[in-house]
């Protein structure tokens, strides 16, 4: 069983779960002190000392039950064990569909375990009889899952009897799918009487939001890694000395107290500093693609930080702070903007040059060293000037200024982009994934020199 | 009375005694860190219970509970232990005259001169206590590497006093509401724990010990219309604290049944954010039957 064990570790390390021998030896010590038998308290002491962050325990889980399915199948498939009982496909073909239907939802309403294994294997094998089966086991699970009529929502239209009229929970049809699967896999596996070949999960089994850019999670992960720097950077320098600034005139004072004796030390209150920051977003066709990434990141922004202005621009800017502020879900907010903002004026091409006037006009007087201004575009500016004199003035007066560019460097000022003229006035990135969403965030914490 | 779990269902059943009702890898991992001396990292959202269970947890092992709350800023001094400066000052002018250097120096870094703060009463108790670390992620990584030497050692070192080492193994809960992550490190020195919302009849049995009085039917609708609610996408879900807040209120108005202007007039209990309040009066309120004409 130790052996296995290593081998279950060695496995979620391949889809990518940090395990040190430490996690290991922590594994094996609390096992002793846990029944093995145990299903679910084996389960959980494993996830307890292995999986240390709410993704790493989705991955495991999955991990897991492949892990475990599959062992307990070779064992089978050695000892030349086949499934006892259930239903025989001749039997099932008896079976009232409709009858059947009622049984599951049923079942998966009260949350019969036992129950809903057994409903899984007999509507495999009455679907099986109607010559249905694809081939793969997602597509049968899910066409078994629709002709049974699973549903969340409530369907007023059935009997007041029947178990579907007020909808299903959700978690006990996914369950059934998995046993669904589960019971699929058996199947696969004793008619070909050999195991199928072991594939990663793929980032689609982790159910994380995904599509190249638009990972939301990830983003958002990244953008609080952001704030801590932000919010941290300059202390660094102070260090002990932060709390060692006496204030001379409370402290004699409060030495009054003690007949001239300094016995409390009064010291000076430690301000932290409050970032503030501006972002302008590019959400021209030029970017489109990116632009979706963009909002996410602004979508992530205005979650950390309440001290920020965003603004949309194509070819005049458009503040949105209020739209983020207001609404909550990424999809409204970027309906809320393509809708309200009325950015684009006639060509739908990107002005840089009156983007820049329109915001110096905005927010000059709010400037201040202590600011960070962030532009993400792509610096085309469609053969119009760019007047990057505007944006000097604009980087000189705010503390920072950086520019996320989504395209790759080597297309950096080919055709009409202009970004080496704006580049000598700020720190130009390039950023079109998460990792160099990463790097920037990294980059922001060298230290400044100027 | 300390007491020394032999199980886990030992732990299952102290833990409900005192009325908290754990989940099924609650009561394990707690027994797990009862026994391997390990700290355990609960996380999840706000208000499941993370700081109720390690106050469960000290009436249940029949502990002292210790709890040092982390917000940004906390340092070694607010954490661990300060001189009494002030103590150590009146020290030294009582006794101007007539004594050596080396005498007051020996005097004044003595534990007579020591302010114990958190940590360092969790390590020197003699009789061994729980040591709850409260919100973890709202301090700075310095400080969580300075934690690491107290996690995995359970030891502090004091420069002129030298290494205070526990005589008795705390039992140590971290909670963190996953604002940031924490390092490795960290982790690695921890069993995982990740607490959230309960499931259905779970929160119902949760709000029956709370609130006996309640009529069933209305209990079970709570629960529903909360569990629905937190589906929503929200600033702030409902806590399972906010339940209970709820079903006392209702017990209080002496609600019969959830209808719609039971919950139009109530759903503030649960929902705290205005724009939060737009949207579940617009889901789930209408879902809701209308008041029975009376």
């Amino acid at each position: 069983m130790a052996g296995r064990l290593l081998e279950f570790g060695e496995e979620l390390r391949g889809e990518g779960i940090a395990i040190g021998t430490s996690e290991l030896l922590d594994a094996f010590s609390a096992l002793q002190h846990v029944p093995w038998t145990e299903q679910v308290d084996f389960r959980e002491t494993l996830a307890a000392t292995l999986a240390k962050s709410q993704d790493d325990r989705r991955v495991f889980e999955l991990v897991f039950d492949r892990f475990f399915f599959r062992a307990a199948e070779l064992a089978a498939i050695e000892e030349g064990v086949r499934e006892e009982g259930g239903i025989s496909p001749d039997e099932a073909g008896a079976l009232d569909m409709e009858q059947l239907r009622r049984q599951v939802a049923q079942a998966v309403r009260d949350g019969n375990q036992a129950l809903m294994r057994d409903l899984a294997r007999m509507a495999i094998a009455a679907f099986g009889r109607q010559g249905e089966g694809s081939g793969v086991i997602g597509v049968d699970v899910q066409r078994i899952r629709r002709s049974l009529a699973l549903r969340t929502d409530p369907q007023p239209e059935l009997p007041q009897e029947d178990p579907r009229r007020q909808g299903l929970p959700r978690d006990e049809i996914r369950r059934f799918e998995a046993m669904l699967r589960q019971e699929l896999e058996r199947n696969q596996i004793e008619r070909t009487e050999q195991l199928s070949p072991a594939r990663p999960l793929n980032e689609l089994d982790r159910a994380l939001p995904s599509g190249p850019l638009q990972d939301l999670a990830a983003v958002h992960r990244v953008v609080a890694q952001l704030k801590r720097r932000l919010k941290t950077q300059g202390n660094e320098q102070r260090g002990h000395k932060r709390h060692a600034a006496v204030d001379m005139r409370k402290t004699m004072r409060a030495s009054l107290e003690f007949g001239g004796v300094p016995a409390v030390i009064k010291e000076k209150p430690v301000r932290p500093r409050r970032p503030e920051i501006y972002v302008l977003c590019d959400v021209s066709t030029s970017v489109t693609s990116a632009s979706v990434f963009f909002l996410s990141v602004l979508h992530a922004l205005h979650d950390s930080f309440r001290k920020m202005r965003s603004f949309v621009f194509i070819e005049r800017i458009s503040e949105v702070t209020e739209i983020f502020a207001k609404e909550r879900d990424f999809k409204a907010v970027s309906e809320a903007i393509a809708r309200d903002s009325g950015v684009a004026d006639i060509s739908g091409y990107t002005d840089y040059g009156r983007v820049w006037s329109e915001f110096r006009e905005q927010v000059e007087d709010d400037l201040h060293p202590r600011a960070t201004v962030i532009v993400l575009g792509d610096a085309r500016t469609n053969g119009r000037d760019p007047r990057a004199d505007i944006f000097a003035k604009i980087a000189a007066k705010a503390g920072r200024t950086f520019w996320l560019n989504p395209e790759p460097r080597l297309y950096w000022n080919y055709g009409d982009s202009v970004i080496s003229a704006y580049e000598q006035y700020c720190e130009a990135y390039e950023c079109w994934t998460t990792q160099q969403l990463e790097d920037f965030v990294k980059a922001l914490t060298r230290p400044m020199h100027h | 009375m300390p007491v020394e779990p032999t199980s886990v269902t030992d732990v299952h059943d102290g833990l409900r005694a005192t009325g908290y009702l754990p989940g099924e890898s609650t009561a394990l991992v707690s027994y797990l860190a009862t026994k391997l001396g390990k700290p355990i990292l609960v996380e999840g959202p706000a208000g499941v219970g993370k700081t109720e269970l390690a106050k469960a947890l000290s009436k249940y092992l029949g502990r002292d509970l210790v709890r040092l709350q982390c917000y940004e800023g906390l340092d070694e001094a607010k954490a661990l232990y300060e001189w009494n400066y002030r103590k150590q000052l009146l020290r030294i002018q009582a006794e101007r005259q007539g004594t050596g250097w080396d005498d007051v120096q020996d005097d004044i870094f003595g534990e007579e001169f020591l302010l114990e703060r958190p940590l360092m009463t969790a390590i020197a108790s003699s009789e061994p206590v729980v040591l709850l670390i409260d919100e973890i992620d709202k301090t700075d990584q310095e400080f969580e590497a300075m934690l690491l030497e107290v996690l995995s050692d359970f030891q502090i070192s004091i420069p002129e006093l030298g290494t205070v080492v526990s005589k008795s193994h705390p039992v140590v809960l971290l909670t963190s509401n996953n604002t940031r992550e924490l390092t490795e490190a960290l982790k690695r020195r921890c069993l995982y724990l990740w607490l959230d919302y309960p499931e259905l009849e779970h929160e119902l049995e949760i709000v029956r010990l709370h609130t006996p009085e309640l009529p069933e039917a209305v209990g079970r609708k709570l629960v529903e219309v909360v569990a629905q609610v937190r589906d929503l996408d929200l600033k702030k879900p409902p806590s399972i604290a906010e339940s209970i807040d709820w079903a006392r209120a209702l017990l209080l108005l002496g609600a019969q049944d959830i209808d719609s202007k039971v919950f139009a007039d109530t759903m503030s209990v649960i929902v705290k954010h205005r724009t939060d309040l737009d949207v579940v009066a617009e889901r789930v309120g209408v879902k809701l039957s209308a008041p029975a004409a009376s």
